[in-house]
């Protein structure tokens, strides 16, 4: 029987143990340590850092492995460690301005200040499988340029100086910026909750969101104003001192999206809006969260909302891939209960809809 | 390498529980209504318990005796699994006798032993809003609740005895809390619906995923939606538990072959057996069957 | 000097268990309203907060709750000091903005009118007021019904707000949205929730 009563733990104690078996595989290769995860599956790390909401590369690989691989179980596993412990206090905004640069592009200017750095992109790599991957063959040392500019401006920000494209939204005075992860949320949401929702989103989601954007279901004529991957200093004002402590560095990945808007009759044309910033270096993550910010943005901007991407409530109830795996998965739980009371009723109704047949029959006859 | 922490007892930080506890307080003060949480990633999946896991954490203490049952019974693997977790985290006593527990988590069902003051009934809830699939959204859910306006509730039920000529919920009945808020008793066949009606126990109700805690207080009116002309009724057994013979249980069908064979069973584990021990079903007849489908006796 | 102590001893000796015994003392309490539980002297605080007040304060404030305290706490350093250092609570001057509210002196405290009653979609968003009482074998008792109550309940607190019977019944009629109140005694403590229903007990 599917239940094993009693058997139950004996059952649970005996699958952990094949899983355990066959999470290491094959004992007569080397198990693959953190270094290694860390190192050579990087990205993979990145995003389960991102979406576990936690900046640890080494907890993030222990998770990948522990997982075998599988992104959003790794995942849960960072977030439940992560939602344990304590809290500090709250960073400054990062000044991505600031960023030690390892890739920038801007779609929107052929050349600006800082220039434009490609970076360790897949972009323009023929995805022609390499079987000299296969072995450990020797691989060159990278060019890197001499100078380091200590300030890049970002695109937004020089558009922003005649005015072109919207203020970056300022948080009214004495407003404190919201934590997901400690209040519940209430909608409709301000920008600041909705951004974290979207920054630990799942990226398939995202992605899939801000491909309907693009192909009409809320449109909003998008270009890359500007992505960015570097690292960042992180600081935090602390009481006593009067200056911010610097607690270190971590890897973003920021994404500023430049969306047309018409104007109206209070405001002038310009553009607008989309951001993304995702821990590690994630691209396609980080675009896909700009787009759904500024179709999320429908409301505040007075626009029609009419596509899935710009129901704030159908997107953030639906971001979370903990979430939704969870309740997908729970239907494996046993329904029985449940099930009888349907068969239950289902019986009954079929039983009435037989007699009334019969009667009618009788009747005809 | 990270030093991984070690765990707090109970698992949440004390932060955390005081948040719980706080939102426990409000959902007794205001019986039905669902308090909003920051419900926190647990170490089991969403859906799987962890709202229920959440409000079991925030209340234990050592003084308690903690029962975990799934579909009623105490060795489904999700309730052994919550079980698990909790003699892990705080080594709390456990039992499977529901007249023993101070606290009781379920999932899906409410014992069939009448339960006492002073105990302490835990739910596992999938999704707290009665009305969500009237209307997915929370923004107007959570107005139809402010003004008190159910008027769709009763239109759906209505539909149903339009079309099948009888209201076609089986489970999570809604039910209305001391004529005020109507709520939902999670999914939980109708049958037990009356049990939560002037209950000298606490009842409280935890959903994770969705951050709500809600709570009945003992001694409560809880009345199932009905009409006058379709009187809310519960479901009836033709036949009594194969096992202890119990007549106004609720059973749980098992298969015997692919022929169409099958028995009915206690769906609460722990009163089935007291029966047997108490000598009740003796009289039915050794069936090899019977042995198969009560895996306490085969394990033995 | 003496202050300076005061404010950093007498917090639970055990902040896991001691707190998680005061909660269930405070939850039976909500769950079963004016019935009297009693709680052991697990924490200290300046005067003139009570050993159960200051108990009920480290078990529910922290950061994230905003509370407000009348002028016969406020007024004594050393015990909003202590409130301070042991919960890390956020004051608030505005009694409709408080979470929680605490109250040593029941003659002057404002009317349960002035606190947050929450609002029609999340009545929970309301204060709830801990009033520091003597004892519970007050020379009037009162008689309660509702939600947690079999058939009636006595209850005689030995300090009571002013008015106390007519301002409860108008906070009933708000209900969902309303005030929650404990009551913080020697040794002990109970609660009203906004359910409860009160009637003198007739001679």
């Amino acid at each position: 029987m599917y239940v094993a009563v009693k058997g139950g733990e004996a059952a649970i104690r005996n699958a952990h143990r094949l899983l355990g078996d066959r999470r290491r595989g094959d004992r007569s290769l080397p198990a693959i340590g953190l270094h290694q995860i860390v190192e050579q599956l990087a990205l993979a790390v990145d995003r389960v850092m991102a979406e576990g909401s936690l900046y640890d590369t080494e907890l993030a690989a222990l998770a990948v492995k522990q997982a075998r691989g599988d992104m959003i179980e790794a995942i849960f596993l960072v977030r439940a460690y992560r939602t344990t412990l304590p809290r500090f206090g709250y960073t400054k905004p990062l000044e991505t301005s600031r960023m030690a640069i390892e890739r920038r592009i801007s779609a929107t200017f052929k050349d600006l200040p800082g220039g434009q750095l490609l970076g360790p992109t897949f972009d323009y790599t023929h995805r022609l499988l390499d079987p000299e991957l296969a072995e450990d063959g020797i691989v060159e040392t990278p060019e890197r340029r001499v100078e380091a500019h200590e300030h890049t401006p970002r695109v937004t920000d020089i558009l922003g100086h005649d005015g072109m494209i919207e203020a970056d939204g300022d948080m009214p005075e004495g407003v404190e910026t919201g934590d997901l992860t400690r209040e519940p949320l209430s909608f409709p949401l301000e920008r600041d909750l909705r951004l974290q929702a979207l920054a630990r989103g799942d990226e398939g989601f995202l992605l899939g969101l801000a491909y309907s954007t693009q192909r009409g279901y809320g449109r909003s004529h998008p270009f890359a104003g500007e992505i960015r991957i570097g690292e960042v200093e992180i600081e935090l004002e602390v009481a006593e001192l009067d200056f911010p402590l610097t607690l270190g560095r971590i890897r973003v990945t920021e994404c500023q999206m430049i969306n047309q808007f018409k104007g109206s009759s209070k405001q002038p044309p310009q553009f607008t809006r989309g951001y993304g910033l995702v821990f590690g270096q994630s691209e396609r993550k980080s675009m896909s969260m700009a787009l759904c910010d500024r179709a999320l943005r429908a409301r505040e901007l007075g626009e029609d909302i009419t596509a899935a991407a710009q129901d704030e409530e159908f997107v953030i109830s639906h971001s979370d891939n903990v979430q939704s795996t969870g309740f997908v998965e729970h239907l494996k739980l046993p329904h029985y209960v449940d099930f009888q009371a349907e068969l239950d009723l289902v019986r009954r109704m079929r039983g009435e809809h037989e007699r009334r047949e019969s009667e009618n029959r009788e009747a005809a006859e | 390498m990270t030093e991984l922490a070690t765990y707090n007892f109970a698992y949440l930080d004390e932060q955390t529980k005081r948040m719980i506890r706080r939102a426990i307080l409000k959902a007794i003060a205001i019986p039905g209504y669902q308090v909003p949480f920051a419900s926190r990633e647990m170490p089991m999946p969403y859906g799987w318990g962890t709202g229920g896991v959440q409000v079991t954490a925030a209340v234990i203490g050592p003084n308690d005796m903690l029962k975990v049952i799934d579909q009623g019974a105490d060795d489904t693997t999700n309730a052994v699994s919550i079980r698990a977790f909790f003699q892990k985290v705080s080594n709390v006593r456990v039992t499977t006798k529901t007249t023993e527990a101070t606290i009781i988590q379920t999932r899906h069902r409410i014992p069939e032993t009448a339960l006492q003051a002073g105990q302490t009934l835990v739910y596992q809830v999938p999704i707290p809003e009665p009305l969500r699939f009237l209307e997915p959204r929370e923004t107007e859910t959570r107005k139809m609740h402010a003004l008190e306006e159910y008027g769709l509730m009763h239109v759906k039920l209505y539909e149903d005895i339009a079309r099948h000529g009888r209201i076609a919920t089986t489970y999570a009945y809604p039910v209305k809390v001391e004529g005020r808020y109507v709520m939902d008793p999670s999914p939980t066949p109708k049958f037990d619906n009356p049990k939560m009606h002037q209950s000298p126990a606490l009842q409280l109700f935890g959903a994770g995923r969705e951050k709500r805690i809600y709570a009945i207080p003992p001694y409560t009116e809880v009345v199932s939606l009905d009409f006058e002309d379709h009187p809310f009724e519960i479901q009836t057994f033709s036949e009594p538990c194969a096992l202890c013979g119990a007549k106004g249980s609720y059973l749980d069908e098992v298969i015997l072959d692919d022929k169409g064979g099958s028995m009915f069973v206690c769906s609460d584990t722990d009163f089935c057996e007291d029966r047997q021990a108490e000598g009740n079903g003796d009289h039915l007849s050794a069936n090899p069957a019977q042995a198969a489908a009560n895996p306490a006796e085969a394990a033995e | 000097m003496r202050a300076v102590t005061q404010v950093y001893e007498g917090g639970f000796s055990d902040a896991v268990f001691n707190s998680q015994e005061v909660f269930r003392a405070l939850m039976d309490a909500m769950a079963s309203p004016g019935r009297v539980i009693e709680i052991g002297k697990l924490a200290a605080a300046p005067s003139p907060i009570s050993s159960v007040a200051a108990s009920v304060a480290a078990t529910l404030f922290d950061h994230d709750a905003t509370v407000w305290c009348d002028k016969s706490i406020t007024s004594s350093a050393a015990a909003i000091g202590w409130l301070k250092f042991h919960t890390g609570l956020e004051l608030t001057s505005n009694p409709s903005d408080a979470q929680f509210a605490l109250i040593g002196d029941l003659q002057t405290m404002p009317s349960l009118e002035s606190f947050a009653k929450g609002t029609p979609e999340y009545p929970d968003r309301s204060t709830t007021i801990i009033l520091q009482i003597d004892s519970f074998n007050g020379p009037e008792e009162l008689t309660l019904s509702g939600p947690g109550i079999k058939d009636t309940q006595g209850f005689a607190p030995s300090q009571l707000p002013k008015m106390f019977v007519d301002q409860w019944a108008a906070n009933r009629g708000a209900f969902p949205r309303g005030i929650d109140l404990i009551f913080a005694g020697e040794g002990a403590l109970a609660a009203l929730p906004r359910t409860t229903r009160i009637s003198k007990k007739e001679a």
